[in-house]
């Protein structure tokens, strides 16, 4: 009895802050974070199964036995049974054979590059759907979204339609970061000559936070951008805003927009030059560098590289 | 920011000075600074001042300084620790304040700059200057102790370990007020720890400090490994080894196989910064994912090298309390051993979000899991060790009940970082922040707290007094539970770690509670020290001249507090697990005569020189003063061939002299028999 008021008043206390905060992780607005989110949910659950009474097993045989309790049991000499100590090993054996094979599926269903296969819990991916390519480029301290199938870039803003799949390109030209919008999907790095992917989809329209998740020095606590989330007709307005700016991103302006700065605003460009996400890609924007694929080409075939 | 020379300094200058100049005394431009530099600088002087007036350099020079006892060396490596906990706290409580403060309009009250110095140096000090400190001190205090060895195999070595450990938190320490610290995270991953983006002298700190420390920290795991395997009582096969012991064995079996690991990762990191080689710059074909799989291969190892020796404590202090055998003696050792190799295979799950493939990432999600099979094991074993006995609630045992209770949270919020998917959400979030700390603070901290109490009267002779320590005890425990209960919900409403200043104002009030919580540990802190002045205080009161205050089963408890400095006037001999138990049930006769002289390793200075120029030598290389480096190299190669021309190394403790204190201890023992 006790111990249930304690629990209540725990609750008590935690609810009304609890109420008042946004857990996104447990309640995400992309099918990918909530499958991820549903896992961390399953696991706990899965894992309490023996932490309660282990938990419950220390306090209470901390009290029972007890040296003032002299009606307890008192076996000053046992120390060993054959039959506990299978229990011992077999019921964590028991939750990690299961919460492996959890483990075991979810990690290759929800590999970050593995194309989707549906748009939420009831709606399979109908085939034939090709994602909305979308190339982040983590910069000193913002991002920058190139959308190389509509021609725009943005900075520190981005956007898709709900419902569809969306295919991000990482890199980091110079400093290591992850792309993170917490609604959308979980992390992954970004980094120097490397590419990785996030397959996602935002389910419901809404602004979102997006972040870099992996510190990389000064400006990195102001390195965040808003996702949006859009019907159809608001992404292709969204698009057409873009497009009138008038501004372009080639390697000049692209090397203006890559000097360091903090809280950059967000920009948009209504044309990007087409060679540009490869050149970044490939530590080659400076125009005397030759690019990481092509050196890569030349030592595999053994050639010396060509002299620039 | 950075602290590069000026440029108009003169060639004279620039080659006695390196990269050094009045600008780099950085606490000439920064109040907060300042005010640490004036507040040490009192406090340094307060303590050199007493210690000159009270005339104790002789004698700390001679019994301490130059010792090779390894209860000393014990003793000095748990000051360190204490030392460094202060520093690392005082980061620990600026980070607090300053995140509850620096929302919205607010920037706190440290720039980023300094802010993320002082988040790299709280990582760095935590885990290589008080976590590795308190374990190595413990290891030296008791091991030779519960094996019946007189000291450790190679007792030189061991003193030098100390100093090595020593010069590396003192350049740490220095870096606070000569130039600057790292301010890249306490891995100091690349790119951001290159040249490049780090041209000032943090990172070369960080580098040389662990170079020097990390050679200290291999010695004492050779020194042990030796130690352990060679010099136990005779009838002391593997399997009666105590459970402390046999941790010890495995955690020295992971330094040795570790640290050079860590090594050869900063040896890597310092060429591309000194000698422009590119093993982690993207631009020559070098890549960054090298660093941090190499020094995660040391680093997942480095958690379980501070928790076996924890796990040990427990294993000693349960039993002791319970008034029972440790259940399950073979599956704890199987357990340990599991845990030891399997910590190899885990590295990865680190850098899930790195971009491996699925089944590379399952792979290493999976064997993560299973460490926790072993775990939950011995967890079961503590339990049914206690199952059935007569519990004495000693501080010990309350800090081993409290770390029972804390550390499975811990362990569960572990297992689920380890599930891929689960931890591409949680990763670099408040959440890892706060899992880390459930398993250091919940497991490393709180046992330490259980061993210094549990081993405190067999060090000093007398009992830490209890309402202090109890003080203490509540203070860290619900202290760390507002401290770090906020930091999972954060981590799950989406938070990274690291962050200097916050925009969302529904936040601030979980910071503002972690705030509070930190308070409380800094209380638990005073209380802590409290406990040990007032102990000091009334230490006649507590005195124990049994020398097993707590009628425990290990032979560190057969001879007298403290130890007489060969240990034991006979080597015992072993027949049972519980060495001592075993003994005092059959009737063990104290033998009071016969005593012949005992070979003994002598006091020596060497490691004390060695590891000052190997700090001079540090210094050197963070500043560029190339003369100092090369002078202070040669130095040392020359000295450490000197130091092994020099026979003059062991001495007999004559018989009279054993007798006469073995005679001591008879009185005491009847003395405390009579007031029995």
């Amino acid at each position: 009895m006790k111990a249930r008021l304690k629990g209540i008043a725990l609750t008590l206390f935690w609810a009304p802050l609890l109420a008042g905060c946004d857990l996104v992780l447990l309640n995400p607005a992309g099918d990918v974070a909530r499958q991820q989110s549903d896992l961390l949910v399953a696991a706990t659950w899965l894992m309490l199964l023996i932490v309660v009474p282990v938990i419950g097993m220390t306090l209470f045989f901390a009290w029972r036995y007890r040296e003032s309790n002299t009606e307890a049991t008192y076996t000053p000499d046992w120390d060993h049974s054959t039959t506990l100590e299978l229990y011992i090993w077999a019921a964590p054996l028991l939750i990690i054979i299961a919460l492996g094979a959890m483990t075991w599926i979810n990690t290759h269903t929800l590999d970050p590059f593995r194309p989707l296969s549906r748009i939420s819990a009831d709606e399979p991916l109908a085939a034939n759907v090709q994602p909305l390519r979308i190339q982040a480029i983590a910069l000193e301290w913002k991002w920058l979204f190139i959308y190389p199938d509509q021609g725009i870039a943005v900075v520190n803003e981005v956007a898709a339609p709900v419902d569809v799949p969306i295919r991000f390109q990482i890199t980091s030209p110079r400093l290591m970061n992850s792309l993170f919008i917490p609604s959308l999907a979980g992390m992954v790095y970004g980094m120097p000559g490397m590419e990785t992917q996030i397959q996602a989809v935002i389910n419901e329209p809404g602004d979102y936070d997006g972040v870099s998740g992996n510190y990389s020095g000064e400006g990195y606590s102001d390195m965040r951008f808003r996702f949006k989330g859009m019907r159809s007709e608001d992404f292709q307005q969204w698009l057409s805003d873009a497009r009138t700016t008038g501004q372009t991103l080639n390697l000049v302006s692209y090397a203006q927009l890559a000097e360091p700065s903090i809280k950059a605003p967000v920009q948009r460009y209504a044309s990007v030059a087409p060679d540009l996400y490869h050149r970044i890609l490939n530590l080659c924007v400076a125009p005397d560098k030759m690019c990481v694929d092509e050196m890569m080409t030349h030592d595999a075939g053994g050639h010396a590289p060509a002299k620039h | 920011m950075a602290t590069a020379a000026p440029q108009d300094r003169s060639e004279l200058a620039e080659f006695l000075f390196g990269r050094l100049s009045l600008d780099s005394l950085a606490f000439l431009h920064d109040p907060i600074l300042l005010g640490t530099f004036i507040g040490s600088a009192i406090g340094g002087m307060a303590v050199l001042g007493w210690v000159t007036k009270q005339q104790l350099w002789g004698y700390l020079w001679r019994e301490w300084f130059c010792s090779i006892d390894h209860k000393k060396i014990g003793v000095m490596y748990i000051i360190l620790a204490l030392v460094m906990l202060l520093r690392g706290f005082a980061d620990a409580i600026m980070m607090r304040t300053h995140q509850a403060v620096a929302f919205g309009d607010s920037m706190g009250y440290l720039p980023p700059h300094h802010y993320d110095q002082i988040f790299t140096a709280h990582g760095m000090i935590m885990i290589f200057f008080v976590a590795m400190p308190m374990i190595a001190g413990l290891m030296n205090i008791i091991v030779p102790l519960q094996i019946g060895a007189r000291d450790v195999a190679f007792p030189f070595l061991n003193n030098l370990s100390l100093w090595l450990s020593t010069a590396g938190a003192a350049l740490v320490m220095v870096s606070l007020f000569v130039g600057e610290f790292a301010t890249t995270g306490w891995l100091a991953y690349p790119p951001l720890s290159g040249a490049e983006h780090s041209p000032g002298v943090g990172v070369d700190y960080y580098i040389w400090a662990l170079q020097i420390a990390g050679v200290g920290t291999l010695l004492t795991g050779i020194n042990f490994l030796v130690t352990i395997v060679k010099m136990r009582a005779p009838g002391m096969r593997l399997m009666k080894m105590p459970v402390f012991t046999w941790t010890a064995l495995c955690t020295n079996v992971l330094i040795v196989a570790a640290f050079p690991v860590l090594t050869a990762a900063l040896a890597l990191l310092a060429m591309d910064r000194y000698l422009g080689t590119h093993f982690f710059t993207a631009d020559g074909g070098g890549n960054a994912m090298m660093y941090i799989n190499i020094i995660w291969i040391w680093g997942h190892p480095e958690v379980y090298i501070l928790i076996l020796p924890i796990f040990g404590v427990f294993s000693e202090v349960v039993p002791a309390f319970s008034r029972k055998p440790l259940f399950g003696y073979t599956s704890m050792v199987y357990a340990t051993c599991v845990i030891t190799i399997l910590s190899y295979l885990v590295w990865l799950h680190h850098f899930f979000t790195m971009g491996s493939g699925a089944s590379v990432n399952a792979f290493f999600g999976l064997a993560t899991m299973i460490i926790s099979i072993p775990t939950g094991a011995k967890l079961f074993n503590w339990l049914f060790t206690m199952y059935r006995g007569r519990i004495r609630m000693t501080l010990p045992m309350m800090w081993t009940l409290a770390f029972m209770v804390t550390f499975t949270v811990g362990g569960m919020t572990g297992v689920m970082l380890a599930i891929p998917p689960v931890d591409f959400l949680l990763h670099n979030s408040l959440f890892l922040i706060a899992h880390f700390h459930n398993v250091i603070i919940g497991g490393v901290v709180f046992g330490f707290f259980a061993g210094f109490n549990f081993w405190f009267p067999k060090v000093t002779g007398f009992r830490l007094e209890e309402f202090w320590g109890k003080v203490s005890f509540w203070l860290w425990l619900v202290g760390y539970w507002v401290a770090f209960t906020p930091l999972y919900i954060l981590g799950l409403m989406g938070v990274s770690r690291r962050m200097s200043h916050f925009d969302d104002p529904s936040l601030q009030i979980w910071f503002e509670i972690a705030m509070v919580g930190a308070f409380l540990i800094a209380g638990g802190i005073a209380a802590f020290f409290m406990q040990i002045y007032v102990s000091f205080r009334k230490r006649e009161e507590l005195r124990d001249h049994t020398g097993d205050p707590w009628n425990a089963r290990t032979l560190e408890w057969s001879t007298s507090s403290p130890p007489p400095p060969y240990n034991f006037a006979f080597t015992p001999v072993v027949h049972e697990q519980d060495a001592w138990w075993d003994m005092k049930k059959r009737g063990y006769e104290r033998p009071t005569q016969g005593f012949i002289p005992i070979h003994m390793p002598k006091n020596t200075a060497a490691g004390m020189v060695l590891s000052a120029i190997a700090t001079i030598c540090g210094f050197g290389l963070i500043w560029h003063i190339w003369w100092m480096v090369i002078a202070s190299f040669v130095l040392l190669v020359i000295g450490s061939i000197v130091h092994t021309f020099n026979t003059d190394r062991d001495y007999h403790i004559p018989a009279e002299e054993v007798a006469r204190i073995e005679a001591e201890r008879t009185q005491q023992l009847a003395a405390a028999g009579a007031q029995a």
